[in-house]
């Protein structure tokens, strides 16, 4: 068989620290081979390896069977290896063929060619059925479409080998199936691809053979057909894991939030939440499905305080809460796991102990008549860290140097800690490996089973159908319908989160959906 | 190389080396550099005369050190120290001069009143960024102007018609004649005994209490503050306050200190913008306060006498002095330097 890239026995090391270590990567001409491991596994030291942006101390690789020496990207992309980020590498305010020439601008007299160019980028688009305006600016288009300019990019500079570095982070689930129709027909012209992903299912779906890493080793390779998410899953994580989180039935209570005629603006002060009532018992966990942008950072700014309600009320525990400050929010028994952990959920240059005080730091025991005692800091955090598995150096390390699972583990901690009656979690898993997840999932149902009540948001099916007692479908800032995890199916919530309502119409675009996927 | 050698090699390569381009700029001028050394030298440790000297220039950089460390601290730049300790002068001044009381009451109060003058200097860009994102650097810059011609205006007006005040009663005066008999008549006050009660006050604010706990925060990420219900306005505000009331203090040194009068001025005196210096040299920490401001302190006065012993001109001087703080304060790039002479050596091995 051909190989296209070996990477043999590769290792790199960072001062004492050993970030891969003796790696095997094959990659066969015209595959799809997936690249598997938890964050902080090793994957992408080894993909930034490949590319050229570290040199590796030991191991070899060869590009069609040559032994090479890749010293920066520029030899990478010479080689014909391109790389597709997970954070775009896009100037917004500058069209799709400007980006795409940015950095080898072809030119007319010293003067940018931009008309040949984007012929070009039109001619690469139709081949490969990526249906991108070369004229379109970046920031006017979705980000399914950003993606496909990424992919664009590594085409127009001859890249026979494509690297997917999480590719389906930031997709709506109907993005996703494109992006997969995509990447089979970039095999079927001949490129071939490394993709990597800590989703099982997407591995199952498009892979051909995949590659697993664990805690910077090489743990082998295995083709797809002959393996199962279960198998892969334990391959990375190094022992049996949970799927379906497992759970018992939720017995819910009164309610704990309650929510009426709810409108809330943007910053722009256009609506973003329009007349929603949404409610949630003790004891049960209510998700919100909808695709990002649906009012769902609204409505959760507007229960914990953090914007503005232009009308309608929350009341938490009987108790109006409508345009309280934060803090008072918090205090009338509300944790709240903010969707972004790096802007609101930590102050990433504060010692791991000083998150996990941050929101009981001016409290008895910690502080008294304004006086902070940091032994009671210290031992809060390492009774935290150890309830919660946070893998730290201790209190004092900076939440910056943590992995982003475990600085959501201190976030959860904080937050769970102080046993708030509603506790609301905004993508508590974005970005994290199964092993997190699946704790994560446990420590919300074990709020629930202790009697409170837990509203989820997650752009995941997987998560909302899991781990939901009801699914509450928000779109265009309204709940459009209520439905339970056990009668509904992700191809209904799909539509329903694409603003189909009705269930009759929908069963015959589920069943075209259904023959789509089958294509 | 371990970690803590590095950080004790950082600053003396950083020194050797400021000291070493000074004396090429001596030597390219036509002056001999040890003869200007030893001149620095003696001009700061010389006899208990210039030893109080430089212990009392140390002591307004102290404080407008820690005036710009503690904005910095708080994520504010407080570019308005120089107009805070002009307006903190002042007041201390002005109070020293129109009552006389008994001491125990005098002095107090004249420190109190410079204390205020700078919090209330510092209080109006605090609240304009605050409540309507007004830049403080803008409205700093344009406090200190302010500063400067409505202290001269009030000069004028309290002195009829004047340049200076009168100076100040004994009551309110910082002067120590234990000090003095110590120092062989230095102007040496007992500034310094504040100064350094201020730093333990900026460490106790910063690392014992809550406010300070808050004020981190809010410096480091506003957004995450909010989240934790701070209340980061408030804690804007606040910053600006203690900071302008740290320069204050700085202006009360002068007034009740070392001049024991304030006077209408030309131009800025300087101090305020070389706190920024000192704070950043001193990784706006309390106690690398100390060491900046001993540093620039120590420099500045001491740099006096290069003209005089020596005969370099004051201009050349200038030169040595701000380069040899630059090398202080290009600590980075030594440590790099250092790093990666110490990588070549392993690999060399």
């Amino acid at each position: 068989m051909e190989y296209v890239i070996e990477m043999l026995n590769i290792r790199k090391e960072f001062g004492t620290f050993v970030a891969n270590d003796n790696i095997t990567l094959q990659l066969q001409k015209g595959e799809i081979h997936a690249l598997l491991g938890e964050n902080g596994a090793g994957k992408s030291t080894l993909m930034n390896v490949l590319f050229g942006l570290y040199q590796p101390e030991g191991g070899e690789i060869r590009v069609r069977g040559k032994k090479v020496d890749i010293a920066n990207p520029n030899v990478a992309n010479d080689l014909g290896i391109g790389m597709v980020h997970q954070h775009f590498m896009l100037v917004e305010n500058f069209s799709v063929t400007e980006n795409i020439i940015l950095g080898s601008e072809p030119t007319k007299y010293g003067i940018t060619n931009k008309k040949d160019a984007a012929k070009k980028v039109q001619a690469l688009s139709e081949q490969y059925g990526l249906n991108v305006d070369p004229y379109a600016i970046i920031e006017d288009i979705s980000v399914g479409m950003q993606q496909r300019v990424e992919i664009l990019k590594t085409l127009y500079r001859g890249a026979e080998i494509l690297i997917f570095d999480e590719p389906t982070a930031s997709l709506t689930p109907q993005e996703i199936t494109e992006l997969i129709q995509i990447m089979k027909r970039l095999i079927a012209e001949g490129k071939s691809i490394i993709l990597i992903t800590h989703k099982l299912k997407e591995i199952m779906d498009v892979s051909d053979r995949v590659t697993v890493i664990r805690k910077g080793q090489g743990i082998g390779t295995v083709i797809t057909s002959e393996t199962n998410p279960n198998d892969l899953a334990s391959l990375m994580v190094g022992r049996q894991v949970e799927f379906t989180t497992v759970k018992g039935q939720a017995f819910p209570g009164e309610e704990v939030l309650d929510i009426k005629d709810l409108v809330v603006q943007d910053y722009r002060g256009i609506d973003k939440v329009k007349s929603l009532n949404l409610n949630v018992r003790k004891g049960e966990i209510v998700g919100i499905a909808g695709i990002d942008g649906n009012g769902q950072s609204e409505l959760i700014e507007a229960i914990t305080g953090l914007r503005k309600v232009k009308s309608g009320t929350i009341f938490v525990n009987g108790k109006d809460v409508t345009n309280m400050k934060p803090r008072k929010v918090t205090e009338t028994g509300v944790g709240h796991i903010p969707q972004d952990r790096h802007k609101h959920g930590l102050v990433l240059d504060f010692p791991v102990g000083h998150n996990i005080s941050l929101q009981t730091y001016y409290t008895k025991p910690i502080s008294k008549s304004g006086i902070i005692d940091y032994n009671k800091i210290n031992e809060k955090a390492l009774q935290i860290i150890k309830d919660f598995d946070v893998r730290t150096q201790g209190p004092s390390e900076l939440a910056r140097s943590l992995s982003g699972g475990n600085q959501q583990k201190a976030i959860i901690g904080r937050e769970v800690d102080r046993n708030p009656d509603l506790l609301i979690a905004a993508l508590p898993t974005r970005g994290l490996d199964v092993g997190a997840i699946e704790f994560i999932h446990s420590r919300l149902i074990e709020q629930r089973d202790n009697g409170k009540a837990v509203l989820l948001i997650s752009f995941e099916l997987d998560e909302v159908m899991n781990v939901s007692d009801r699914i509450a479908v928000i779109h265009d800032g309204e709940i459009v319908d209520i439905v339970t995890p056990e009668t509904t199916t992700e191809q209904e919530l799909g539509l329903l989160m694409a603003g189909h309502t009705g269930h009759k119409d929908t069963q015959d675009l589920t069943k075209k959906g259904e023959d789509q996927h089958v294509e | 190389m371990s970690n803590r050698a590095t950080n004790l090699l950082v600053p003396i390569v950083s020194v050797i080396l400021g000291l070493l381009v000074g004396a090429v700029i001596m030597l390219a001028s036509g002056y001999n550099p040890l003869e200007g050394y030893a001149a620095l030298w003696n001009g700061i440790f010389g006899d208990m005369y210039t030893i109080g000297e430089t212990i009392r220039q140390i002591t307004p950089y102290l404080l407008a050190g820690l005036a710009v460390a503690f904005a910095f601290r708080s994520g504010l730049f407080n570019i308005g120290v120089e107009g805070q300790l002009i307006v903190g002068w002042f007041a201390a001044a002005y109070v020293g001069v129109a009552v006389e009381l008994p001491k125990i009451i005098h002095l107090p109060l004249a420190i109190i009143a410079a204390a205020v003058a700078g919090a209330l200097w510092g209080f109006v860009p605090g609240l304009l960024k605050a409540k309507f994102h007004v830049h403080e650097v803008i409205v700093t810059i344009m406090m200190n102007y302010i500063a400067l011609h409505v202290t001269n205006a009030l000069i004028r007006t309290v002195s009829d018609g004047g340049d200076r005040t009168e100076s100040i009663f004994a009551s309110a005066s910082l002067r120590s004649e234990f000090l003095e008999n110590l120092t062989e008549f230095s102007r040496l006050h007992l500034g310094i005994v504040i100064a350094l009660l201020m730093v333990g006050v900026m460490w106790f604010i910063l690392e014992k209490t809550t406010l300070g706990f808050e004020l981190k925060a809010v410096g480091f990420n506003q957004n995450a503050s909010q989240y934790a219900g701070m209340n980061v306005n408030k804690n804007i505000i606040l910053a600006m306050v203690i900071s302008g009331a740290f320069a204050g203090l700085g202006g009360a040194m002068e007034a009740l200190g070392t001049f024991e009068y304030v006077s209408s001025k030309g131009g800025f005196t300087g101090i305020g913008f070389d706190g920024i210096a000192v704070a950043l040299l001193g990784m706006n920490t309390p106690l690398g306060v100390i060491f900046g401001a001993t540093l620039f302190g120590s420099l500045k006065y001491g740099a006096l006498n290069m003209p005089n012993a020596a005969g370099i001109p004051i201009e050349i001087v200038e030169i040595v002095i701000a380069v040899i703080i630059f090398f202080v304060a290009s600590g980075y790039i030594i440590r790099l330097l250092l790093l990666r002479a110490s990588a070549k050596k392993k690999e060399a091995k």
